[in-house]
């Protein structure tokens, strides 16, 4: 299944993870952002009506 | 316009150190540097150019937030801004007052700090001219990021990360017509460059910082 | 109907709350494809070895980190021009994900780099050039975070934008000047004679598309925050003001 990477396998790999890393730390921080501000904007818009 | 660069000019003097701090600070730079590195004259003679440029940037920004920063402690910022002079004239006497008090000085003693560098001789006349066309740029865009900051708390820190990347084409020109002209080589094109930064930041950045001045006053 | 109904705050929620989950899972399924393809199924270089497989991220990363900036640029005249709040957040919500791009265009570049050019940092203009965009990218984010007012945020990282890229593009061919590169020319351009092997190519679109899309996806997401960000003050400042009256 793995290709043969040959001498190059150590970079490849790094550069791979660090990449992918790097962007799921941005989606999971703005995802989970996202979900806290709607939470307390529906709680904000909740007891304004109430 | 007269009035306000010499208004200014007084209260630099009268306030201690307006000329003699920014120039305190780049012999220290430059006294630092030897220490640093080493007293091997080659090496400080390759490098002198570039510490030269750089400590005369550090040297103006040092001063930078002082522009505008007092104007607005004291409440005379508005004022000026609804005073018939026009917003832009009033950055641009602003940028020329700044650049009296420390462009200035720093290029007059640039040359004689050379010495202590051990800077080669045919690259004097290349850092003068170099420093008498940059500093003018630096003292435009620093004025430009004083008004950004100017209603800031904490402005001193941000303004020098928001101006040092905007110096950097200044710097690369400045230092590289100073190296190519100790190496004897022809330097004349980085100084029309650095000539043609000077004269287009003299025609935008007043107005940007009066754009800038007005929308914090608001 | 006109393009800028969707600078009303309101409709632009409702509009991007269905397309949000299609450009997530369509950025996904490009970008998984996308890498998958290029790092299983292509073939080495003959002179790079293994390490050609990293241009899949790093020729995308970079090439929406200056499109991010772009669109930042953009953002900003529209907000100057026609003071529409959306395209200001939307602005804001580029430049963390447009200083992620770059970081990940500098770390892959410099591990590849590495057994390249047998160094990881070489101060070649294009590096250069990335880094002080990179410099550039904390400015801004650093002037939004420092300033209370929303509006006078807004205004003043425009400027800043506009500003900034005159001295980004300045900075961009000084370097050019300063020193001559290690870096290889455009490795993607219409006129295909120049364009790498097409065995490299097809992945390597699918990874621009993944990128694009995912960056599309977070910006969207990303503005969605700082809308409700924006409301809940409005709304925390309207019950104050009311207890004020009481």
């Amino acid at each position: 299944m793995m290709p043969d990477l040959g001498p190059y396998a150590g970079p490849v790999i790094w550069a791979y993870v660090a990449s992918i890393g790097l962007i799921l730390v941005l989606v999971l921080a703005s995802w989970r952002r996202a979900v806290r501000i709607r939470r307390a904007l529906q709680q904000a818009e909740g007891q304004n009506r109430g | 316009m007269k009035a306000l660069i010499l208004r200014d000019l007084r209260l630099a003097i009268r306030a201690g150190g307006g000329f003699g701090l920014g120039l305190a600070f780049f012999l220290i730079v430059i006294v630092l540097v030897p220490f640093g590195v080493g007293p091997e004259a080659a090496v400080l003679r390759r490098i002198a150019p570039g510490i030269l440029w750089v400590a005369a940037l550090l040297a103006a920004l040092l001063s930078l937030d002082r522009i505008f920063a007092l104007d607005h402690e004291d409440g005379s910022l508005p004022l000026l801004a609804t005073a018939p002079l026009p917003l832009e004239s009033v950055a641009l006497a602003k940028a020329i007052a700044h650049w009296i008090t420390t462009g200035l000085p720093l290029t007059l003693a640039a040359p004689g700090l050379g010495f202590l560098l051990n800077l080669s001789p045919a690259a004097y006349p290349w850092l003068f001219g170099g420093l008498a066309l940059g500093t003018p740029a630096l003292s435009l865009i620093g004025t430009f990021g004083a008004a950004l900051t100017v209603g800031l708390r904490r402005g001193g820190l941000l303004l020098s990360l928001l101006v040092l990347p905007l110096y950097v084409p200044i710097l690369i020109f400045g230092a590289e017509a100073a190296r190519r002209g100790g190496d004897g080589l022809e330097a004349t094109v980085p100084l029309v460059f650095l000539g043609g930064i000077a004269l287009g930041t003299l025609a935008l950045m007043p107005f940007a910082a009066a754009l800038v001045l007005r929308i914090n006053l608001r | 109907m006109s393009i800028w109904e969707y600078a009303n705050p309101k409709k632009f929620v409702e509009t991007t709350t269905p397309l949000l989950p299609w450009t997530f899972g369509l950025a996904g399924l490009c970008l998984v494809g996308g890498l998958i393809w290029g790092f299983f199924f292509t073939p080495d270089d003959y002179r790079q070895g293994a390490t050609v497989k990293i241009i899949y991220l790093h020729v995308p990363s970079a090439l929406m980190a200056i499109n991010a900036w772009l669109m930042m640029l953009v953002a900003s005249l529209i907000w100057l021009v026609r003071r529409h709040h959306v395209s200001a957040l939307a602005a804001r919500a580029a430049a963390p994900v447009g200083v992620t791009m770059t970081l990940v265009a500098l770390v892959t570049g410099a591990i590849w780099g590495q057994p390249m050019w047998g160094t990881w940092w070489a101060w070649d203009p294009r590096l250069t050039s990335f880094l002080i965009l990179f410099l550039f990218y904390l400015g801004y984010m650093a002037l939004w975070e420092a300033i209370a007012d929303p509006d006078t945020a807004a205004d003043l990282t425009s400027v800043l934008c506009i500003v900034g890229s005159v001295f980004a593009l300045l900075s961009r061919y000084a370097v050019n000047f300063w020193n001559q590169g290690l870096h290889q020319g455009a490795s993607l351009s219409l006129d295909a004679e120049k364009n790498v092997a097409d065995i490299f190519y097809y992945p390597l679109l699918a990874c621009i598309a993944g990128f694009v899309l995912l960056f599309l996806a977070l910006v969207l997401l990303r503005t969605r925050t700082e809308i409700r960000v924006r409301r809940i003050r409005a709304l925390e400042l309207r019950a104050r003001r009311a207890e004020a009256r009481t």
